[in-house]
């Protein structure tokens, strides 16, 4: 048991649950403050780095419903170790970066809160052994995602990126989740450290398909895969530390790690191989080629982030030894450049209000510092040597060339994609900061410390791992490796690899991204007259689709919920006897009837008759007070019979609602409108057969009850154990209050709900004098 | 309204009413009775006040908010349920205190679930037909 991990994830919650009090003591260090527990955490597990690239693993349960196999079990392992350090490690610099960013901005608060939040979930993914923690944790960071894109919530942008990416991604979580408890059943554990072992047991069973693609849907949502990308480039409506942290780091890797975690189950079959290799080329080339038509920095960060991500899917689908080290080293270069990119844009725009790449020019003088970390990550972002992008690069390389029979194609592939990134870090790292100081809407000056720090430190972090690989690069990919393939494996990195093919596409990327840097503004007019292919894309799709959804709700809303009390009525009774009907012809029984009716007293023919003929004048009744009261006659008829048969307790609740019912109608009788027959002899026809089919119904049922229990009577239970087990000799009152009792808190709970829903109605109506127009109406 | 004969009895039923109300409330896990019925004779005191003077008086002598009497209830309810869970037994485990107090019997969390019951039900009642008086 290790309680550090448990500890971790409470500390951050605590935490978040704290910051807007924190951020209102403190407001001028509030984020220095609050960065010194991730701090903290990301230097407790990187001194247990050592440990577990000596195979140990800490893990920590919690029994939570263990009759449903969930168990609150953690477990690091060197997979986990990898995204927890860089969960900790960047989640400690965007809190400084964004006390600089939202300086002064009045929910500076709930923005750390927030990204706290996150910090606590997203740590929760990677380190759950169970499969149905870790949903828990995956959606627990989708809602901070969707808290996070929409924080400035009053600009419909956000609120619209922000619903987006949540439907998305959490619709992409629940098919995860029925893909998880899918293989449970199957392996018989919801562990995950378990199921890995079972790879053999899993892949025979008939299910194991459908287990595969809902889960693969999962992945492919959260780490914006083609077709599901396009709510990515719609989050970078969230402000820029968000985008750094969640977007490019952290949070859509969270597929990636789902892959790489489950990979000892999936890898190695055909549906595997084609499918996460298919959906990551194909997202490679879509994001590259789509980032050409940008202009945004942060658009074109975004679009190729997608673009690395489907690079790391595609590795991770092929799954070889090689691949899986791939994956995980170019995960890393790209969680320290982009983090980087992404905070030195956000300083850009903070500092000169603008985020338009081909407005933006010479800010070297006037941004020093932003413009070192830029450079220093845009080296790594193109690959170049001596940053550790180079040397992910390389090993992509000799990845996709080892790749038979598909290495060519997806050599090509990552070709396309590299040289487009070449392209995009120059426009990025380079082209703000060179050439003559341009016109921006803000005078152009020095970014505060906070907000050159972490982009500074990021950077130049990636150029010392790759100066330094063995020391500060290997350890890390070795045990992540390890852990994705569940077996021991030794990693060795070099920046210099000799004269190979690798340098050789290596220099071609260069040239060709290069070309494509020099060319930029040509090719991206060029892309600019192909917007409107934009309209078949996945996007417009969500669009129509959600469009459609709105429309067939409110079309069916208003057909079921028309606001005539007797078209309810008719719904219900009509479904209650189509539903039982239907139980009760497919049961095929014949009805029996009971031939024993026992003596018949005269005063129950007499009350009988009474309610039979009280109903009878209901329907002849023209005036609204005799109504009243005849239904008042069967009411207390039916509370006479209840006493007759025994019963006290049900009769003296009918007696006392019945007289409220009175009341409540003599309050309200001189407000209704003048009693008159408005219905057509046709709709009362269909009203009457309405009636008698219910009325039908219930007689039949009752019959075939009492003529033949059909179930053994719960009641001899009740009766027996009343005061035994209940203390209590009044067997109604013991079953309300003590056998059932979570059924009357239900019912409780649902009376005063129709309580609140009676005063809302009368009290809250807004606009009483307003006529409502049905959607589907106004439409024409 | 404003029927002398009505302000009188009304004066007088309702004391008489409300104890009955909790009579029927206490003696109903072991006769007939129950925080329902109960919870509804207490309604009707309130009503019948409202209607011999006026709903604002009842609200005074009513002092609360029926909506907080609803909420009341429902909590009440609830912790009767948390106490056998918080004692490290299921959710709503009945628990009863070991000797009978005088008058009320014995006393469980059963009974205080009903009185949970007893408040819902008279906060709704009077919620509703205040709401509808008084509109």
């Amino acid at each position: 048991m290790d309680i550090i991990l448990p500890t971790a994830v409470l500390l951050l919650l605590i935490l978040s649950a704290l910051a807007p009090f924190i951020q209102q003591a403190q407001s001028q260090r509030a984020g220095w403050l609050m960065a010194i527990l991730p701090a903290g955490l990301f230097l407790t597990l990187l001194g247990r780095l050592p440990a577990i690239l000596a195979g140990q693993v800490f893990a920590y349960q919690l029994p939570w419903a263990e009759r449903l196999g969930v168990t609150f079990s953690l477990y690091l392992d060197g997979l986990g170790l990898l995204f927890s350090l860089l969960i900790l490690g960047i989640g400690a610099l965007v809190l400084i970066y964004g006390g600089g960013y939202l300086h002064g901005h009045h929910q500076l608060g709930r923005f750390y809160a927030f990204i706290l939040f996150f910090m606590a979930a997203m740590f929760g993914v990677v380190i759950s052994d169970n499969a149905l923690t870790l949903f828990v944790f995956w959606e627990l960071t989708s809602i901070s995602s969707f808290l996070l894109i929409g924080f400035d919530h009053e600009k419909e942008a956000s609120r619209y990126a922000a619903l987006q990416a949540l439907l998305v991604t959490g619709g992409g979580g629940l098919a995860m989740l029925a893909g998880l408890v899918l293989l449970g059943q199957i392996g018989g554990s919801y562990e995950i450290s378990q199921l890995n072992q079972l790879g053999d047991v899993l892949r025979n069973s008939p299910l194991f398909l459908p287990a595969f693609l809902l889960i693969l849907a999962g992945a492919l949502t959260k780490s914006a895969q083609y077709p599901f990308h396009f709510w990515l480039p719609g989050a970078m409506a969230a402000p820029t530390p968000v985008s750094a942290y969640l977007h490019s780091a952290t949070m859509v890797k969270a597929g990636v790690y789902l892959l790489a975690r489950l990979s000892p189950i999936f890898a190695g079959t055909a549906e595997w191989q084609v499918l996460v290799t298919g959906f990551g080329l194909a997202t490679l080339l879509a994001g590259a080629l789509l980032a050409i038509g940008q202009v945004d920095l942060k658009k074109l960060l975004a679009y190729t982030t997608v673009a690395s991500l489907g690079t790391m899917v595609m590795l991770l689908g092929w799954g070889s030894d090689l691949t899986v080290k791939a994956a995980m080293l170019y995960l890393l270069a790209h969680a320290l450049y982009k983090g980087a990119l992404f905070l030195v844009a956000g300083a850009v725009d903070h500092e000169t209000g603008s985020r338009d790449v081909s407005k933006l020019s010479g800010l070297r003088r006037s941004m020093p510092r932003t413009a070192l970390a830029g450079g220093l990550a845009a080296l790594s972002m193109a690959g170049l040597p001596p940053a550790l992008g180079f040397i992910a690069k390389e090993v992509l390389y000799e990845t996709t060339l080892a790749a038979q029979p598909v290495a060519g194609w997806l050599t090509a592939g990552a070709l396309i994609g590299n040289a487009i990134l070449v392209a995009v870090s120059g426009l990025v790292g380079l082209k703000p900061f060179i050439g003559k100081p341009g016109e921006t809407p803000r005078h152009a000056h020095a970014a505060p410390l906070s907000l050159d720090l972490p982009p500074l430190l990021l950077a130049s972090l990636g150029l010392l791992a790759g100066l330094m690989p063995m020391t500060l690069a290997a350890p890390l990919v070795q045990a992540s490796a390890q852990a994705a393939l569940l077996q021991p494996l030794k990693v060795k990195l070099a920046l210099w690899h000799g004269l190979n093919p690798m340098l050789a596409l290596s220099a071609l990327t260069l040239a060709l991204g290069a070309a494509l840097y020099a060319g930029w503004r040509p090719v991206w007019e060029l892309t600019a007259r192909l917007r409107w292919l934009g309209r078949f894309g996945p996007a417009h799709a969500y669009q129509v689709g959600l469009e459609n959804l709105r429309r067939f709700a409110s079309w069916l809303t208003y057909r079921l919920q028309n606001g005539y009390l007797r078209f309810y009525l008719m719904t219900i009774i009509l479904t209650t006897v189509a539903l039982a009907g239907l139980a009760y012809l497919r049961g095929a029984n014949e009805i029996i009837l009971r031939n024993d009716w026992g003596t018949i007293n005269f005063y129950e023919i007499v009350l009988g008759a009474l309610i039979i003929l009280a109903a009878l004048t209901i329907i002849r009744t023209r005036s609204r007070l005799a109504t009243i009261a005849i239904m008042g006659i069967v009411g207390y008829g039916l509370a006479l019979i209840y006493l007759l048969y025994g019963a006290p307790d049900l009769a003296m609740i009918q007696f006392a609602i019945e007289t409220l019912t009175v009341i409540l109608f003599v309050l309200v009788v001189y407000r209704l409108p003048k009693f008159t027959r408005l219905t057509s002899p046709p709709a009362r026809l269909a009203d009457f057969l309405v009636a008698m089919t219910g009325g039908l119904l219930m007689t039949i049922l009752t019959l075939i009850v009492t003529a033949r229990p059909v179930v053994p009577h719960i009641s001899e239970f009740f009766m027996q154990n009343a005061l035994r087990l209940a203390n209590g000799r009044n067997v109604v009152n013991v079953i309300l209050v003590d056998f059932r009792a979570f059924d009357t808190l239900g019912e409780i709970t649902v009376l005063a709900l129709a309580g609140i829903g009676v005063y809302a109605l009368i009290r809250l109506t807004i606009g009483r004098h307003e006529i409502i127009i049905p959607p589907a109406e106004k439409e024409d | 309204m404003g029927s002398i004969i009505l302000y009188l009895a009304a004066r007088y039923l309702m004391p008489l009413l409300m104890v009955f109300s909790v009579f029927l409330l206490i003696r109903g896990h072991n006769e007939i009775g129950g925080g329902f019925v109960g919870g509804l004779v207490a309604a009707a005191a309130f009503i019948l006040y409202a209607i011999a003077n006026n709903v604002q008086a009842a609200r005074r002598i009513l002092r609360v908010q029926p909506r907080t009497l609803v909420a009341a209830g429902l909590l009440v309810a609830l912790l009767s349920g948390l106490i056998g869970w918080l004692s490290g037994k299921p959710f709503m485990t009945g628990l009863w205190l070991k000797d009978p107090l005088p008058v009320i019997g014995k006393i469980g969390t059963p009974l205080m679930f009903d009185v949970g019951v007893y408040l819902v039900v008279i906060g709704v009642t009077l919620l509703i037909i205040f709401t509808l008086a008084e509109d």
